[in-house]
């Protein structure tokens, strides 16, 4: 099988880029990272095909060794769809981490950073230190820049902004049922 | 007969589109949704008792000719794990519906949860009966993208930040799946899975160890197999408990099968067994001390379940056919036990409005009947006789004394470790939440301030009443997980079988007459 090394080439930078981007911690930039895999892995199903040739079902006349291979350009296909179903998906996730915390970055999980503190005043804990230092570069570049490209609206800065978005019961404080979540939190049953 | 076999698939997308039609009608929801997935189980039990007595099933999907179209495949294995996971989709959806019907789902825009729920059976459906390695990757994407609904569900803050890790996680898996497939196509020139295990003999040994290791690393994400399952403890406990449930009990069990697939019939000559048995060690032993240093019940049960799924990948490590079997049995109980233990912690999450072992206290009093429900799962996933978790760790450990090499017995004694250890970490959740009395001295407090205050264990929910569905799910479940302790010899039976029968293989020859193309 004779393959294009340009296509080669491309793939693999495609991979390397889109891996790169992927470790990021803001999400906009994890989007562009999986749809450059996405494509980076599509070329591989069309350079696997081989040497392109005549369409299969051209004139019926031609010979099977001159006809493209149709099965990978059947599963790029494929592929391409879900990439595309699943980056809509993952720019409505952006959208509402944005609309939630005014941040898209991925956030560290608050019961590993516990588990962390709680062995941390060993000496030879290096680890903690380490990704202390990490999380402090790490922001979206938008939040809190004063020359922020969109204007940051937070709750409450408009008075029509509405969330209609669903919301756990637990966010949803009436003032009446103070008492009673005061109660569920210490523990005692009623 | 094969007729029927598309249907299982068919049939929950049928249903998923129906419910989009009527999202607002939630009870028409319900019971179409209900009917599916009856309709969904008792197909796969007439699929079973076929492939049991006539042996497997073969379609050919628009009738091309194998293997140029889409094959499914249903063996043994394929048609149990169809029954197994249609039970547990029914009782969880059962679960839900009591869960929605306390709530008056005022906060969850539940017009999506049944129709997702609905495609991601299907997604499992299709994985469990692909024939071929792009069809199974198709199941994969259709759980997965129905899995970020639901575990995404609501929207709110905490679950948007679990979801992210878990979507970014599988998407990497995902990426990787797909290159493995494009690798193994530009190899072989095919992705029927019975004509690349014939084919693959005729690779170097060093192309079959990277596209095996391809393979292996994409599903070993999903299967949450150390030290790729940092990711589950995270996102799994965040999500709505029925949701909870169905992930830990079935998502990562296709990754599972994927990887059986995948050392029984793809990769027979190429060895990483012993990559395997280092990998299955250290799932059993790290996966269990986490789940020894949580506070919180969803997280302690999280990582019981990356584990034991070290005990999965140690009996394919094995490699015979007894192991194969084995394992099948362990996955049967392992989906059920750990699926029944997700529920029993919702109910205990209404019942005291929280899940933190340290908060939660005085519940054997309170609601005896919980009480049980934990305790019988609990120790059946301890692995303490007479349970199905006894059996299958020892039709595991058996098949490794039989191989009888210093490897297997390090696994072995790391097994019974790891056992011992889930027993602790589950008895000391019961002793602090049901044991202990109400009004315990600051002496009690004291002694288990080294779990700390973990945050996850300080979100508190309302106490709510626990409608009778929802203990009736529950109960159902826990009968389940006893009746593979009764009917545990033809079960086990059964599952040595479909061993014997992966192991053996099959050739594309026979393939074709299954399908009745020759």
């Amino acid at each position: 099988m004779t393959i294009s090394l340009v296509l080669v080439i491309v793939m693999a930078v495609l991979f390397a880029c889109g891996v790169y981007a992927m470790l990021e911690r803001s999400l906009t930039r994890v989007l562009i990272g999986f749809l450059l895999l996405g494509n980076a892995a599509n070329l591989l199903l069309l350079i696997v095909m081989g040497v392109p040739g005549k369409a299969p079902f051209y004139d019926g006349e031609t010979d099977a060794a001159d006809m493209s291979d149709a099965l990978p350009q059947a599963l790029t296909l494929t592929a391409i769809v879900i990439t595309f179903g699943i980056s809509a998906f993952l720019l409505a996730l952006i959208y509402r981490s944005w609309q939630l915390g005014q941040a898209d970055t991925v956030i560290d999980d608050a019961d590993d950073v516990a588990l962390r503190t709680r062995t941390a005043d060993e000496p030879e804990d290096a680890m903690d230190e380490e990704s202390r230092s990490d999380d402090e570069d790490v922001t979206t570049d938008f939040v809190g820049d004063v020359a922020s490209p969109i204007r940051v609206l937070h709750q409450g800065d408009l008075s029509q902004l509405v969330d209609d978005a669903p919301v756990d019961r637990v966010a949803v404080r009436r003032p009446d049922d103070e008492d009673d979540t005061s109660d569920t939190q210490d523990g005692d049953r009623p | 007969m094969s007729a029927l076999v598309p249907l299982l698939v068919g049939i929950p997308l049928i249903g998923a589109a129906i419910n989009l039609i009527f999202g607002r009608r939630k009870k028409t929801q319900i019971v179409v949704s209900v009917a599916a997935l009856t309709a969904v189980l008792v197909l796969g039990a007439i699929l079973l008792v076929e492939v049991d007595t006539h042996g497997p099933l073969a379609v050919a999907i628009a009738a091309w000719d194998i293997p140029f179209g889409i094959v499914l495949y249903v063996d043994v294995l394929a048609a149990l794990l169809v029954v197994v996971t249609s039970i547990v989709l029914l009782a969880v959806l059962l679960f839900s519906i009591g869960q929605g019907a306390a709530d008056n789902d005022e906060d969850t825009p539940v017009s999506i949860f049944y129709p997702a729920y609905l495609i991601l059976g299907a997604g499992i459906f299709n994985a469990f009966i692909a024939g071929d390695l792009f069809n199974l990757y198709v199941g994969f994407e259709i759980l997965l993208v129905a899995s970020y609904v639901l575990i995404t569900l609501g929207g709110t803050e905490s679950r948007i930040r679990t979801g992210v890790v878990y979507i970014v996680v599988s998407l990497v898996s995902s990426i990787l799946f797909l290159a493995a497939i494009a690798m193994v196509y530009g190899a072989l020139g095919t992705v029927n899975m019975v004509q690349i295990s014939e084919r693959m003999a005729l690779l170097p040994q060093d192309t079959q160890t990277i596209l095996h290791l391809m393979l292996l690393l994409a599903f070993a994400i999903k299967a949450a197999v150390f030290p790729l399952s940092f990711w589950l403890p995270d996102s799994y406990p965040t999500a709505p408990a029925p949701v909870t449930a169905v992930f830990a009990g079935l998502l990562t069990k296709v990754g599972v099968y994927a990887i059986i697939r995948t050392e029984t019939q793809l990769f027979v000559d190429n060895d990483l067994n012993f990559l395997l048995m280092m990998v299955a060690l250290s799932t059993m032993i790290v996966g269990i001390l986490g789940a020894v240093a949580q506070a919180e019940l969803k997280r302690i049960l999280s990582f019981t379940l990356v584990s034991h799924i070290g005990y999965m990948i140690f009996g394919l490590a094995i490699n015979t056919p007894l192991a194969v079997g084995a394992t099948i049995y362990y996955i049967v109980h392992h989906i059920i036990v750990q699926t029944t233990l997700f529920l029993a912690v919702g109910l205990i999450e209404r019942r005291a409005g929280s899940t933190s072992i340290l908060k939660v206290k005085g519940l054997m009093r309170a609601a005896p009947l919980l009480a049980v429900l934990y305790f019988i799962p609990a120790i059946n996933l301890g692995g303490l006789p007479p349970f199905s978790g006894f059996i299958g760790k020892y039709a595991l450990f058996d098949a490794a004394a039989q191989v009888g090499t210093p490897v297997m017995m390090v696994l072995i004694v790391g097994g019974i470790a790891t056992s011992i250890l889930t027993l602790y970490a589950l008895m000391r959740a019961w002793n602090l939440s049901f044991w202990r009395e109400d009004d315990d001295s600051t002496e009690t407090m004291e002694r288990i301030a080294y779990l700390g205050n973990a945050p996850a264990a300080a979100i508190s929910t309302e106490r709510r009443t626990i409608p009778k569905i929802m203990t009736l799910a529950t109960v159902g479940m826990v009968a389940v997980t006893v009746s593979l302790t009764v009917f545990a010899g033809p079960l086990l039976d059964m599952c040595l079988r479909a061993g014997v029968t992966i192991t053996d293989g099959v050739s594309l020859v026979q393939l074709q007459e299954q399908a009745g193309q020759q």
